[in-house]
């Protein structure tokens, strides 16, 4: 019987690495195809020996690609042990390698969209950035190294995983688990972006909704304090018991939409930001438009 | 402030690695937060570049290639940004000026990678002629090629901020009225809300809303650290997962633990 060709776990690891670059030729024409080619030529060194069948393989796999750049682990990972199975002469045609690709391509982008572009990258975003506003280096430190582990233990896992399940794995994909993960991710994404949207959207309107003059004894009467660092005892400790700094309690529009709920407003601008994507805006036009209004609504005082 | 040789060109390497990013999407070269670090880094201006980085990290959270579709072009608008503070020597101050520009810059950068995802277009022809001969090193080498060209897009334009020098930089700089960076910076607060709506867009069902509502008023507690939220956030997602699960396999008990992600690591 002849010799069973087997991909090493050095052609693995050289294929997972090569992966990395899989987005590099991006094109209108086949998208990912040149680097799904680059990443598997590893295994068409190992699994084919003569010219004819090395120029089939890469023709194949040079078709049209293009899913989640993390998720094509997965489908590499099938692809590999369906090559393997068909140098060692089993019947895999042309037709079922680039059907499991396709097949499998749409449903998986469909798990790392969410997954990645729109829970981890948000949420160690948001971590990231709330440190390094403070002037703490660790904020990107932390990001970069928290997400190149994410990142690489997914793509190095879930290629093992596909290569050891085959063809199988499609079926258990488009079962529970899928889901489950897809399903999982929007919530925690949903809820994240609630936050966010919260903390981080931030609009101040200006104007003053209401001056009131206040009772004697509610706020530091200046005037009446002793000198020096005496005074300035006093004036805290005043401050600390509850009285106001000046002597008229300025309410801001803003203030009164705080008492509602603060970010009220941050949460209007993105539901209005929806609406206008959904009407085909562009998001461009969008910044530009804000920067605009917010130029407009501080020169007339309003914000 | 001017830059010795040495920087400009570990400035021109920074840019030339975001450019790789940008296409890539794998190491986060290009996302604000590590490109304008590592550009303050460089320049010696860590502070005020961490600052922008963090701030723009924030505007461009929910900046994504989806499918075919081509996000405003983080790369670009960070690097260019972060080259312009650095030229300005505002430090801190200089922040909001500098995002301002950057935003024009992040739609200057789109433009280019259009053109860079369309070249390689014919590089892919190239590719298949040397499939034909059944030539890897050729193959390697084309795909190489492409992404050299990815890292050029931003490395040229860097170059050119560099070479334009310090003084027509802090010229435009100062000539900025406060109202007009006042105005932007208010701005700047808003632009946020664009990217977040992009993202609710994508992942938004009627089943998933209430949990918006949930993370939306959870917020408003500022002892909640983002940390914080993020544990209840997965908290959340399990309990619900766990519960609908049962809801749909309630009463059957037939020794089905009611477990298929558990079965599925079982079964390898």
């Amino acid at each position: 019987m002849a010799e069973q060709l087997k991909l090493t776990k050095k052609d693995r690891v050289s294929i997972w690495w090569r992966s990395t670059f899989i987005q590099g030729s991006w094109n209108y024409e086949r998208m990912q195809n040149g680097g799904w080619a680059f990443s598997m030529i590893p295994a068409i060194k190992r699994l084919y020996k003569t010219k004819e069948d090395r120029a089939a393989a890469l023709q194949r796999h040079l078709e049209f690609f293009n899913t989640h750049p993390y998720v094509a682990s997965p489908i590499i990972g099938v692809t590999l042990a369906l090559e393997e199975e068909r140098a060692n002469g089993a019947p895999v045609d042309d037709k079922a390698i680039q059907g499991v690709k396709v097949g499998m391509m749409g449903p998986l982008a469909g798990i790392g969209d969410p997954t990645f572009w729109f829970t981890v990258k948000p949420i160690l975003g948001a971590l990231a950035a709330s440190l390094a506003l403070t002037g703490n280096i660790l904020g990107p430190i932390l990001y970069f190294v928290l997400w190149n582990l994410i990142r690489m233990g997914f793509t190095w896992y879930t290629q093992e995983l596909g290569y050891k399940a085959g063809s199988k794995i499609t079926e258990d994909l488009s079962g529970g688990l899928l889901q489950d993960i897809t399903k999982g991710a929007s919530i925690l994404g949903m809820f994240i972006l609630g936050a966010l949207v919260n903390r981080w959207v931030s609009v101040a309107f200006a104007p003053t909704v209401s001056e009131v003059q206040l009772d004697e004894g509610a706020y530091i009467d200046w005037d009446e304090l002793p000198g020096g660092t005496e005074g300035m005892r006093t004036a805290l400790e005043q401050q600390a018991a509850g009285r106001s700094l000046s002597d008229t309690n300025v309410t801001t529009l803003q203030d009164n939409l705080d008492s509602l709920i603060p970010g009220l407003a941050g949460l209007l601008i993105t539901l209005l930001c929806m609406w206008l994507l959904r009407k085909k805006v562009s998001p461009i036009a969008m910044i530009l438009g804000l920067f605009a209004i917010g130029i407009v609504f501080h020169v007339i005082g309003l914000m | 402030m001017d830059l010795t040789m040495i920087q400009i060109i570990l400035v021109v390497i920074v840019a030339f690695l975001a450019g790789v990013e940008g296409i890539l999407d794998e190491f986060h070269f290009h996302q604000p937060i590590i490109a304008c670090t590592l550009i303050g880094l460089v320049t010696g201006e860590l502070v005020p570049c961490l600052i922008l980085g963090g701030t723009l990290q924030l505007i461009a959270l929910g900046w994504a290639n989806i499918g075919a579709a081509v996000a405003p072009d983080a790369a670009s608008a960070s690097v260019a940004s972060a080259i312009i503070l650095v030229l300005g020597g505002q430090g801190e101050e200089g922040v909001t000026s500098a995002i301002a520009i950057a935003v024009p810059l992040a739609v200057a950068g789109l433009l280019l990678t259009i053109i860079v995802r369309t070249l390689a277009t014919g590089i892919v022809h190239l590719m298949d002629a040397a499939a034909k001969e059944g030539n890897f090193r050729k193959i390697d080498m084309w795909h190489i090629i492409a992404i050299i060209m990815q890292g050029l897009r931003i490395a040229i334009p860097a170059a050119l901020i560099v070479a334009i020098g310090a003084a027509p930089v802090r010229d435009l700089l100062t000539a900025m009225p406060a109202w007009l960076t006042d105005g932007l910076a208010v701005g700047g607060g808003m632009v946020v809300a664009v990217g977040y709506a992009m993202v609710i867009n994508m992942m938004a069902t009627r089943e998933v809303w209430p949990f918006f509502a949930i993370g939306f008023v959870l917020a408003t507690i500022p002892s909640i650290t983002l940390l914080g939220l993020g544990g209840i956030g997965v908290a959340l997602a399990l309990i619900y997962l766990a519960l609908t699960k049962q809801g749909g396999s309630g009463g059957g008990g037939n020794g089905n633990t009611g477990d298929p992600l558990g079965k599925i690591i079982d079964d390898y």
